[in-house]
């Protein structure tokens, strides 16, 4: 008996191993992905005669649904593109692109700089933009970048921003004892307190450490007034849902982290390009927010479907 | 330089031995909050367990419940906790109060269903009150049973009071917290090592009080 199920436990285990390879393989088609469309195979339109590209995803649903997005415009065009979502942390999906398994992902500028140059200092978006294009590797390049970004902000309540007539972080200075929530590392972080000390001259802050980046219990410190601030990623639906000011930061306190198509050099071509960039002209911080809160609604849509619903609703597809 | 050795230098670095952030004030944090808790606890669960243990009453509703209450997530009920009443420092009271319950309640019935019942009976004879046989027989042959259930609870609560750093409080969980935020891995090692010092320590302390309160046999 024993012995009978190690052994189904092993086979499951190796067949899980073996799929898991398969998906590696850039012939496969697509987990979760509409597959309408992807039916005609013909090779490379656009004159490269490259292998069709498929678009990676990191394992967090707004990646995945920028993915699909950048896939399904693609064979709105009739690129015989393809989805392999859910690669996971960056170390990952990195190596897939290098290796050639994956073609196209949907990046954040900041975050891809830091990657692959650690101790970046630039926060401006055309400095981050300069400096990562200057940092790819050689196979490797970025198109046109989005408006939108998901970064950390510093958020207050509609009424205390009403109070202090508070519409940047620099408006922040008069008040005195302000206090502010957000994941311990922002005690440290060149863009936490010291930097609201350094850069805006705020000083005096009060910190709290709530390590949920930005979650529920960092909004309910917020909402129920415990403290005054909380950083809190720019794409989460709650600063939507509980109407909460979104501090803007014009001296690029917290670096840039445009969302960016980066793509294989051996897959990039005019088509792609013209496409990608209608793309990312459409999409803004308020898009994101909007398809995360799509994403999270009550009835789950799979990240296929609100990414066709994006793309005819800005007619892209 | 292993993570070990640059731990040990961590500890030895008088800077970090001093001031708000340093482990004299952390150690006193915690060890107010896990005091906090178990007298918090103490008082709900010893009287409730002494009575089942005396009476008989409820004790498959008292096993079934604190088997309950010790499979719950501690940070889980945190978190819920602070959705309920927001941060401070009644949410991670209330997750370790409801962590050191099982134990001492267990202590408590238990040890009074270990005192023989013909010693019992015996004090009846006698002419004891029923206050009198809980309080000069019961209770003392009980002793070391739920001196054993507080032992258990004080040492739970310690290695656990780290989760209110999760929420902003102090105590020796910022180390651990703090030092996952940044990957400072020497940080999380130095607290690990100083809570486990601490929950040795006062495990030591119990066992020689044990060993007084008991009876001489």
């Amino acid at each position: 008996m024993k012995v009978a199920r190690l052994a189904a436990t092993v086979a499951a285990a190796g067949l899980a191993l073996t799929l898991a390879a398969c998906g590696g393989n850039p012939t496969n088609t697509a987990s979760g992905s509409d597959t309408s469309g992807a039916s005609a195979s013909s090779s490379g339109s656009g004159g490269s005669g490259s292998t069709a590209p498929v678009v990676g995803s990191a394992s967090f649903p707004e990646s995945e649904v920028l993915a699909e997005i950048y896939a399904q415009a693609l064979q709105a065009k009739g690129i015989d593109a393809s989805t392999h979502l859910d690669i996971g942390q960056r170390e990952a999906y990195i190596g897939a692109l290098k290796d050639g398994s994956i073609s196209l992902f949907p990046e954040y500028t900041g975050n891809l700089l830091t990657y692959f140059q650690p101790n970046a200092t630039q926060t401006a978006p055309d400095d981050v933009l300069t400096a990562l294009k200057a940092a790819l590797p050689d196979t490797l390049t970025v198109l046109t970048p989005a408006a939108a970004e998901d970064k950390d902000s510093y958020n207050v309540t509609a009424d205390f921003a009403a109070k202090h007539h508070l519409t940047s972080i620099a408006d922040l200075k008069g008040i005195s004892g302000l206090s502010l929530a957000g994941n311990p590392e922002l005690k440290t972080r060149s863009y936490g307190v010291p930097g609201l000390q350094k850069v805006y001259g705020i000083s005096g802050i009060k910190f709290t450490a709530i390590s949920d980046s930005g979650g529920p219990a960092t909004l309910k410190a917020l909402t129920s007034g415990k403290v005054d601030v909380a950083d809190i990623y720019s794409t989460t639906p709650s600063i939507t849902q509980n109407h909460l000011v979104t501090l803007t930061d014009p001296q690029h306190l917290i670096a840039a982290q445009n969302v960016i198509p980066l793509i294989r050099k051996d897959h990039d071509n005019a088509t792609v390009d013209q496409t990608l960039d209608a793309v990312s002209a459409k999409l803004t911080t308020q898009s994101l927010l909007d398809l995360n809160a799509k994403l999270n609604g009550p009835s789950t849509p799979k990240a296929s479907d609100v990414a066709a619903q994006w793309l005819k609703d800005n007619g892209l597809a | 330089m292993s993570v070990f050795s640059q731990a040990m230098s961590w500890l030895s670095d008088g800077a970090h031995w001093q001031g708000d952030d340093g482990f004299p004030h952390r150690i006193a944090q915690h060890v107010g909050y896990t005091a906090l808790t178990v007298a918090i606890a103490t008082a709900i669960a010893v009287p409730l367990g002494l009575w089942i243990g005396h009476t008989g009453r409820l004790r498959g509703l008292a096993v079934a419940v604190t088997g309950a209450l010790r499979a719950l997530p501690t940070l889980g009920l945190l978190t819920l906790m602070v959705l309920w009443r927001g941060i401070g420092l009644t949410p991670p009271t209330i997750a370790l109060v409801v962590l050191a319950i099982p134990p001492l309640l267990a202590g408590a019935y238990a040890g009074l269903e270990s005192v023989d019942r013909a010693t019992v009976d015996a004090a009846r004879a006698i002419g004891m009150t029923e206050w009198q046989v809980l309080g000069r027989v019961e209770i003392p042959l009980a002793m070391p049973l739920i001196l054993g259930g507080i032992r258990s609870a004080v040492l739970q609560v310690v290695a656990t009071a780290t989760i209110a750093a999760y929420i902003g409080l102090g105590g020796l969980g910022r180390y651990l917290i703090d030092g996952l935020a940044v990957r400072d891995y020497p940080q999380m090692l130095a607290g690990s090592l100083v809570i486990v010092v601490l929950a040795l320590v006062l495990d030591g302390c119990f066992a020689v009080l044990q060993r007084v309160l008991s009876p001489q046999r």
